[in-house]
């Protein structure tokens, strides 16, 4: 494997071999280790010494199922701490194909206004040309990406960050292209678009034509693995074909969290939101199979996925709204900010992935704006033009685009759910503890993907839980976290996490896979202390750069204010907190 | 007694023209459980998965009482991603 460095500085660029502190590393454990190794944890986030960091997992760009991800690391301008976010898009497996197991971006050209593109083919190894793209930038990316095709072929496949992370906002994220060549699969969280395009770098263009795909050490383990794999995903009931997800996609969430009372609604002042039923997952079938006149099953966003959980949304007219309405915008853009006009919720989602938004921060922004009486709770023609804002970079814009936490801090808001910066996704700590803890111990500021405790409080996935009680979930989080951050590092999709935690022979199907890829002979054991090392590394760099276990709390009202309908506080107290940690 | 009862995803098509989720009601005989009702719906009790009352996650053999909500999940997830 090769690792690819581009210094943006002086546009110039170096192909050495994977070094061999990084051999066993991929996906998300690569990208924190030389984030930890190689960026000054006081930098400035968009300053020249903070680095961008891509890398394809453990066994992204062969055929095992649902694979194709990769991992986008920095400092993250949200947090102020490490950063991953990961994206499935077929760049991830052209860059796994290509050999390439990670590409690091660094420097920063010293005109403004400059922007670049890099071009990466194959030619015995990769091959790195620049190209200027000062042309494609201020632009809707719908209008930019056709273009980039055209210029470059077909069969590329493409990063790029929107207008948003050109003006340096706290919430743009970095964009990848799904299966129709549009611009909709987001590393998300944390800011990191705003980091590329800092470094005067607007796409990274691969074309793998020629390139000689990923090598497998032990071929018939791999191939053992892969089978047990795809054998868990086709059976279990949420990940197999015209299952949950292939038929609701992942908004089939809203109505269940909704029941448990844990849908944060109307910027978390309840849990319940009585327009649920016509947001949720169900109705986003039920609305398109009236208005395209069959039942549509979801789609795939990257190749090799076979559990496809994708949707596409359309209008009275049948033309295409959005895609996708995933659970997490969903609710940013619909129940936390009491709308529940889809076709609207569907609009926002579309002008975020035009402007390069991450949609859960817009959309809890947006609902503290709402608190601010900037609009009203539940208005949603207010609330797509705050998205224009954002997206012309007007003064309002900026505010609402440096994220939640900040425009709190300008309207002088009390109710603010952030944890180091970043704001709470589509679960609330107050109805279900376990996700609360993970929200304030991970790595990543509150994050519900670092520690999925919603499997076994929620959706009876992996054991049950009681979601109110704090009883073990210290305990419980920690090991999610652990796991987490291991599947993150092999490239699968999370959502695989639903059958492989419930079906055994799939989970050793996932490690069996990685062995065979690598040569190795890790065990389960071997897994979690693989997925503890990468938190501790992260965690490192947190500290060092000032985000110690002070900053692993809740927001002050969420310890305050009861929430209905069960009206509870959160009570986890902040020695289990500590223990998270402190225990790994 | 008479309970409000909400269907989800699959459990749609118990309740054809009615969007999945909104509550209904339904007449129960005093000291149901969540059992009676499932097998009341017609539901096949192997493909339930969740069942909520009154926001709170209950097993099967659950005693319901008048104005109780029951909510009735088959198997689903997603969500770990934004
Ligand atoms: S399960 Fe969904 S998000 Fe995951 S790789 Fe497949 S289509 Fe993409």
């Amino acid at each position: 494997m090769y690792l690819v460095r581009v210094n943006m500085t002086d546009r110039t660029y170096q192909v050495t071999d994977i070094p061999e502190a990084y051999r066993h590393l991929a996906g998300r454990g690569f990208t924190s280790s030389v984030v930890a190794a190689e960026v000054p944890p006081l930098c400035h986030p968009l300053g020249p010494n903070n680095k961008l960091v891509f890398a394809p997992g453990f066994v992204t760009g062969t055929s095992a199922p649902t694979s194709a991800r990769c991992s986008v690391g920095g400092k993250s301008p949200l947090t102020g701490g490490i950063k991953e976010a990961n994206a499935g898009s077929s760049w991830a497996a052209d860059l796994a194909v290509m050999q390439i197991g990670g590409l690091i971006i660094e420097g920063k050209p010293s005109k403004k206004d400059e922007y670049w593109g890099i071009h990466i083919t194959w030619d015995g190894k990769p091959k790195v040309e620049f190209f200027d793209a000062t042309q494609y930038t201020g632009k809707q990316l719908s209008q930019v990406f056709p273009a980039i095709y055209e210029k470059f072929g077909e069969r590329i496949s493409v990063c790029s960050v929107g207008a948003v992370a050109e003006l340096g906002y706290s919430n743009a994220g970095v964009v990848f292209n799904d299966q129709e060549k549009r611009p909709t699969r987001y590393a998300g969280r944390g800011g990191l678009g705003s980091v590329m395009a800092s470094k005067g770098l607007k796409f990274v263009v691969l074309d793998r034509a020629g390139a000689p795909g990923v090598e497998i050490a032990d071929k018939a383990l791999f191939e053992e693995g892969r089978k047990k794999m795809i054998d868990a995903l086709r059976s279990h009931a949420i990940t197999k074909p015209k299952g949950g997800l292939n038929t609701y996609g992942t908004a089939v969430l809203i109505n269940i969290m909704n029941e448990a009372g844990g849908l944060p609604t109307r910027n978390f002042s309840s849990g319940r939101f009585e327009g649920a039923p016509k947001i949720a997952g169900e109705a986003i079938f039920e609305t398109v199979k009236t208005r395209k006149g069959k039942e549509i099953y979801n789609h795939a966003c990257s190749p090799g996925c076979i559990i496809q959980c994708s949707n596409t949304y359309y209008d009275e007219n049948g033309e295409e709204i959005a895609s996708c309405v995933e659970y997490e915008s969903d609710w940013a853009l619909g129940a936390n900010c009491g709308i529940d006009n889809l076709d609207d919720v569907a609009r926002m989602v579309k002008l975020c992935n035009e402007y390069g938004l991450d949609t859960i921060e817009t959309g809890t922004t947006i609902a503290v704006a709402m608190e601010a009486g900037v609009i009203p709770f539940g208005d949603s023609k207010g609330a797509i033009n705050l998205i224009h804002e954002m997206g012309k970079g007007t003064p309002l814009g900026r505010i609402l685009g440096a994220g939640t936490a900040t425009t709190g801090r300008v309207y002088g808001v009390t109710r603010v759910p952030v944890v180091k910066g970043q704001s709470m996704p589509a679960y609330e700590p107050r109805a279900v503890k376990g996700i609360g803890i993970t929200y304030a111990t991970t790595t990543m500021g509150a994050d519900h993907t670092a520690g999925y405790t919603i499997a076994p409080e929620i959706l009876g996935v992996m054991g049950k839980q009681d979601p109110l009680s704090p009883e073990g979930k210290a305990a419980l989080s920690r090991a999610f976290q652990a796991t987490t951050a291991f599947i993150d590092s092999t490239g699968h999709c999370l959502f695989i996490a639903f059958a492989i935690l419930d079906i055994a022979s799939g989970y050793q199907g996932m490690i069996d896979e990685v062995n065979g890829v690598l040569g190795t002979h890790w065990t389960a054991d071997d897994v979690l202390k693989h997925g503890a090392q990468i938190l501790k590394t992260e965690r490192k760099f947190n500290e060092a750069a000032g985000i110690g276990k002070e900053a692993d709390r809740m927001p002050e009202f969420m310890k305050t204010e009861p929430l209905p309908p069960h009206n509870q506080v959160f009570d986890v107290p902040d020695e289990a907190l500590d223990s998270v940690f402190s225990e790994l | 007694m008479k309970i409000q009862v909400k269907l989800f995803a699959s459990f749609g098509r118990y309740r054809p023209g009615a969007l999945p989720g909104m509550p209904f009601e339904l007449e129960l005989p005093e000291g149901a459980t969540l059992r009676d009702l499932i097998h009341q719906l017609g539901l096949p009790v192997e493909e339930v998965k969740v069942c909520f009352v009154n926001g709170r996650v209950e097993e099967l053999d659950y005693t319901l009482s008048e104005g109780d909500e029951a909510g009735i999940f088959p198997p689903i997830g997603g969500g770990c991603l934004p």
